[in-house]
């Protein structure tokens, strides 16, 4: 079967209720048109897991996709609170939201162990933060060359990772530049893995050492041009700030909340629509 | 020239403390706005490392997120998340982090995580991002907040990032080096005082006296018997720091 198809049902094919998802991208390429198809599908009791929830996670929490969230750093970058995912911590709403906080260089650890086949993460970190004593998933072991304390952190293996990426080729090749995050460690700790691009070429013309997903990792690529917006994709086009500076207003009262996803994202029927509709 | 606003002072104050070549491991906003500011001003060769792995950035604006493109596009190379904690910061390279926090407690330990019980927070925060590591691991941090009593407290509701924890000899005993060197604010700046590492106020901006310090901070100040009023920035520096702004505001506006 061609690993080439659309994204309709890629997830529909790939993520299941119950499953621990992770959407990953660095400010840059952030997979928005998956995570919208994943609500339009209806897709619930998730466990997310994503270093910077951003917009589109507090999108998936405040519509109650979510059961469970694993992050390091949930605000709206430059602007300020995710209130979608705030107002699940603080006040249940729309249903409790189980939290395992960590660090940003400890989630990069976990999926680095995830993609090497490794049980853990290992950092020099969080010596005399209160982090450890919250979460069990962050513990210290003793160096047994040096005897060094080091903090540890279960590897991340999601059922399915979904990343943005700027081309594939027919074959279904990925390729992708720029910050690269920790999406090429996403999709290699997953059990799953679907890529949406910007495009599909004959030829990815990729230099040596680029970083390039082989499509034999890759379960599904689909071509969503424009997918990453609001935030960007370098060498298409720029982080839309303003979006993020809107959202703060938007997601600030549940109701206001709810009708702008139904009428931009629950009821469209792809993401093309939900620019069209954004833009009108 | 038009006197330099509250956050101005605390920006112009933060990027002197920035010494040319030194590596500089930067959070977004004011810290950014800061060491940008050195770059543009006495320190043209500072190392300007983003967590979202662009290392050598040179913003002529300033980013809105902390992975703008503005700062790949000008560093001199981008790596990715686990090479940029693990080789960079991890790998000794950073000579100081640049951090800001919600609260900055006597002994500069740092709360990014919540307002209130952890379980169930009256303000849930964003979180630690970078922090705790960029704190444990940089030879030297410096800390940017404005000052208010419900920001420098007493005790931080949370240790997000380790200070020196309680005072004393606790940092280095918990096996960390480095630690905060400078608390920098709208009002002065507060450093750890030698043995103790208790805050103490180190310099208090013009027009500045030492009751409304107090009575912006959570607990019962102490003045470094060196205190002194800091320099008025220079015609320079608000220039070049507006000239920043203006450029960065007009981008954005586009």
């Amino acid at each position: 079967m061609s690993k080439i198809t659309s994204l309709t049902d890629a997830i529909h094919e790939y993520v299941h209720d119950g499953d621990s998802v992770a959407l990953e991208g660095f400010t840059h390429l952030i997979p928005y048109a998956a995570g919208h198809e994943i609500m339009r599908q209806g897709r619930r009791d998730l466990a997310l897991v994503r270093m910077t929830p951003d917009l589109i996670y507090d999108q998936m929490i405040g519509m109650g996709c979510a059961r469970k969230l694993t992050f390091s750093w949930g605000g709206n970058p430059g602007v300020g609170s995710l209130h979608r995912f705030r107002d699940a911590v603080e006040k249940r709403w729309p249903h409790p939201l189980e939290i395992d906080e960590r660090s940003h260089a400890s989630m990069a650890a976990a999926y680095t162990a995830g993609a090497a086949g490794l049980p853990m993460g290992i950092l020099r970190g969080f010596v005399g933060s209160d982090l450890p004593k919250y979460n069990p998933n962050i513990r210290f072991v003793e160096c047994p060359f040096t005897g060094e304390k080091l903090a540890a952190t279960p590897a991340i293996n999601p059922d399915v990772s979904i990343i943005h990426a700027q081309k594939a080729d027919r074959k279904g090749n990925v390729l992708l530049w720029g910050i690269v995050g920790v999406q090429k460690e996403a999709v290699l700790s997953a059990k799953r893995c679907i890529v949406t691009v910007e495009e599909i070429v004959d030829t990815l013309n990729a230099p040596p050492n680029a970083c390039v997903l082989p499509s034999w990792v890759v379960d599904a690529v689909c071509e969503v041009p424009g997918g990453a917006f609001p935030s960007y994709s370098d060498g298409y086009y720029d982080r839309d700030n303003a979006v993020y500076i809107e959202w703060d207003s938007i997601s600030k009262d549940r109701d206001a909340f709810s009708e702008w996803m139904k009428f931009h994202v629950m009821e469209t029927n792809n993401f093309e629509e939900f620019r069209e509709r954004l833009e009108s | 020239m038009k006197e330099a606003t509250p956050t101005e002072m605390m920006t112009i104050v933060a990027a002197r403390r920035l010494k040319n070549r030194a590596t500089c491991f930067v959070g977004i906003g004011i810290p950014s706005m800061a060491s940008n500011l050195a770059r543009l001003t006495h320190a043209p060769e500072i190392v300007l490392i983003y967590e979202s792995g662009t290392v050598g950035a040179k913003p002529t604006i300033l980013p809105l997120s902390i992975g703008d493109g503005e700062l790949a596009e000008t560093a001199d190379a981008v790596v990715s998340t686990p090479e940029i904690f693990a080789y960079w910061l991890q790998g000794g390279r950073v000579d100081i982090g640049f951090l800001g926090a919600a609260q900055v407690d006597r002994f500069a330990n740092l709360n990014s995580t919540v307002i209130g019980d952890y379980a169930s927070p009256k303000v849930r925060l964003p979180g630690a991002g970078g922090a705790p590591e960029i704190a444990a691991l940089a030879k030297e941090t410096l800390v940017i907040i404005k000052h208010s009593s419900r920001s420098l407290v007493d005790r931080v509701d949370f240790i997000t990032s380790a200070g020196y924890l309680d005072g004393g000899d606790a940092r280095q005993k918990a096996g960390l080096r480095g630690g905060p060197s400078a608390v920098i604010t709208d009002l002065g700046v507060l450093v750890p005082e030698e043995g103790a590492n208790e805050l103490v106020v180190e310099q208090l901006h013009p027009g500045v006296s030492r009751e409304r310090i107090q009575e912006a901070t959570g607990w019962e100040l102490r003045f470094s018997d060196t205190v002194s009023e800091t320099e008025e920035p220079t015609d320079s520096e608000l220039s070049v720091l507006r000239n920043l702004i203006a450029r960065t505001e007009s981008a954005r506006a586009r």
